[in-house]
């Protein structure tokens, strides 16, 4: 069998020169020492972030109107969420790359429906309210065009209506149960209950907070807090950090494609899965470097390697 | 002449072992001459960095994850985990520089390579789960935003970022587990094959 | 709780932090400190001499 012949860039020369002492255990016990070290000096001086976790609770208190809107939108299915399409619901395809429906083709698996999950399932967990429960029986049977209409009328009167007094004050006639079921649902938030009803539906034991999760992503508190500590999509966010701490900086060039078009332009309504898409083909262009012609040789042109062995160089 | 004993699994195996890694290799005494550069201790540093990820990790788990919101010496140990992640990160970034213009996949240690940008995809994701599950504002607003982005690729059928308690298995078991495994294949290689030559230079 | 007061953060970084913009680009100035640090500090690694193993002449 022939020999194939010698290539620098996938073959290494043999190496015949000399050897030096070498202690790998004491080496390795130094850059534990070195490196636990740091880590306390850097603790000690910089500490870490802990910005309190936002509650459904303290979004409605804040801003008891931008709970209200929201939870209107999971009723009527406008919000975020209810809009999202896979794997949440089928209310869209989800994004594609071309013409490949991947969201769509793996299923709906995590299911909401937020007109039920978010509004009427929490509300009928709340006993002794004579006016709300038949406010929901009415909700129930009523046709869906009637709640349409509802609902249209009612979230007119929400954008321009207050809250005082500690209630939600709404003109809005021809609204059906709804002022009442609002009105309901707003308290129970304020008082902190939806957040557990929101996680409790599964039983007593949770882990899951996707449903209390959603439901504050399709209202403008979490974002606009977002917003002000530079944590937007469009500000890079993904990189940064709350307060002034260093963030996961090692995402900067996920987080790039974002800001340049066509991703943030053109291909922008399905900028995430473009973007997942040609991160991964550079990732696999990083793992086979070493089998790919032109970059596997960039190392041997460039020359830094002179730096990195210019001991072994000095001495041949 | 092959005895029974010869040919017993457990014989072949420890053959094959002491074969393929000799104990001077994996705990060698010397080195080449080339090895000579500071780039050299960035994979060691990696890998202590690694090990304290780890330490600090396991002291949080021994409380459970609410521990560092409420007491002074959680939320002090919850610094030192962070830090160690970017001492780690720092390092390994480092390294990869150094290794690529080193072309140190030369000469059959493509393994290695791989190994290593595996490696590194494991880390972001390791990464990635401890910051959603920080129970506070932050990991809220992480997972909130990172759901579209996994979503859209259609593995938020299988990984729900929303979802605490996966997230939480996926950080301190799935994917430790997966890193620690990679690094020792990452390094074990890196002793059977010998640290990588210099270019031959005048050719 | 002795430990809250001798380990609390000499450096405060609970505040929003600044952010560099340079056209498109968006940076929280710690990050840029991390990223500048990483490029020095790789930098560093390639020019200074390696103490110890300098010039070894004689064979093993
Ligand atoms: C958890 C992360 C990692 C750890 C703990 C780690 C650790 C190490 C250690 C201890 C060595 C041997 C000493 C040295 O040459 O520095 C090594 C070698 C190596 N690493 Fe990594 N590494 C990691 C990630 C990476 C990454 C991300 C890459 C590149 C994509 C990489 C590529 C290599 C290569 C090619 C070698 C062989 C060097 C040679 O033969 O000269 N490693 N690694």
């Amino acid at each position: 069998m022939a020999k194939k012949a010698f290539n620098p860039d996938i073959d290494a020369p043999e190496y015949k020169g000399k050897y030096s002492p070498y202690d790998i255990i004491k080496e390795g016990t130094i850059a534990v020492v070195v490196v636990a070290l740091l880590t306390v000096v850097l603790a000690v001086l910089f500490s870490s972030p802990d910005e309190k976790a936002v509650t459904i609770k303290s979004w409605s208190n804040a801003t008891p109107m931008d709970f209200a809107a929201t939870a209107m939108t999971e009723l009527d299915g406008s919000s975020g969420t209810a809009t999202y399409g896979p794997p949440y619901n089928n209310a869209a395809t989800g994004q594609q790359v071309g013409p490949l429906t991947l969201a769509k083709w793996m299923g709906i698996n995590v299911n909401v429906n937020t007109a039920n999950d978010f509004v009427v399932a929490p509300l009928s967990t709340l006993a002794d309210q004579p006016a709300l429960t038949s406010a929901l029986t009415t909700f129930a049977s009523a046709s869906s065009s009637r709640r349409a209409n509802w609902e249209a009328n009612y979230s007119k009167g929400l954008s321009s209506g207050s809250f005082s007094n500690g209630v939600l004050q709404v003109a809005a006639a021809n609204a059906g149960p709804l002022p009442e079921m609002l009105g309901a649902l707003t308290a129970m938030a304020r008082s902190g209950a939806l957040d557990q009803a929101l996680v409790t539906q599964k039983g007593f034991y949770t882990t899951d907070y996707t449903k209390p999760l959603l439901f504050m992503a399709d209202g403008s508190f979490l974002a606009n807090k977002a917003q002000v500590q530079h944590l937007s999509g469009d500000q890079w966010g993904m990189m940064n950090e709350t307060g002034s701490y260093p963030g996961q900086a090692w995402l900067w060039l996920y987080t790039m494609w974002y800001q340049v078009p066509p991703f943030s332009t053109s291909w922008g309504a399905n900028a995430d899965a473009l973007v997942w898409a040609f991160m991964m083909l550079l990732t696999l262009l990083l793992a086979l470097t070493p089998w790919i012609p032109g970059l596997r040789s960039i190392p041997r042109k460039v020359k830094v390697y002179r730096l990195i062995w210019r001991e072994h160089y000095k001495n041949m | 002449m092959t005895t029974e004993i010869d040919r017993q699994w457990t014989t072949r195996l420890r053959k094959r072992v002491v074969e393929t890694l000799p104990p001077d290799k994996l705990l060698p005494d010397t080195q080449p001459a080339y090895v000579a550069s500071w780039i050299y201790v960035f994979g060691v540093t990696t890998l202590a960095a690694l090990a304290i990820v780890i330490l600090t990790g396991c002291v949080l788990a021994m409380k459970g994850p609410l521990w560092w919101h409420l007491s002074g010496t959680g939320h002090f140990v919850n610094s030192l985990h962070l830090w160690s992640v970017e001492i780690f990160f720092f390092a390994m970034v480092i390294h990869l520089w150094g290794k690529f213009f080193m072309a140190a996949w030369r000469g059959g240690r493509q393994l290695t390579w791989i190994t290593g940008v595996v490696l590194f995809l494991t880390s972001v994701g390791a990464g990635f789960t401890g910051y959603v599950s920080q129970t506070n504002y932050d990991s809220q607003w992480i997972s909130t935003q990172a759901k579209d982005g996994i979503n859209a690729t259609g593995g938020g059928a299988f990984f729900n970022v929303l979802n605490l308690g996966q997230m939480l298995m996926w950080h301190i078991v799935l994917l430790p587990l997966a890193a620690v495994a990679l690094t020792a294949v990452h390094v074990i290689y890196v002793r059977i094959k010998g640290v990588v030559p210099p270019f031959e230079e005048g050719k | 709780m002795g430990l809250t007061e001798l380990f609390g953060a000499v450096f405060n970084l609970d505040h929003v932090g600044r952010y560099i913009h340079w056209g498109f680009i968006q940076l929280s100035v710690s990050n840029a400190i991390v990223i500048g640090l990483m490029i020095a500090i790789f930098i560093a690694a390639l020019f200074l001499p390696f103490p110890g193993r300098r010039s070894r002449r004689e064979g093993k």
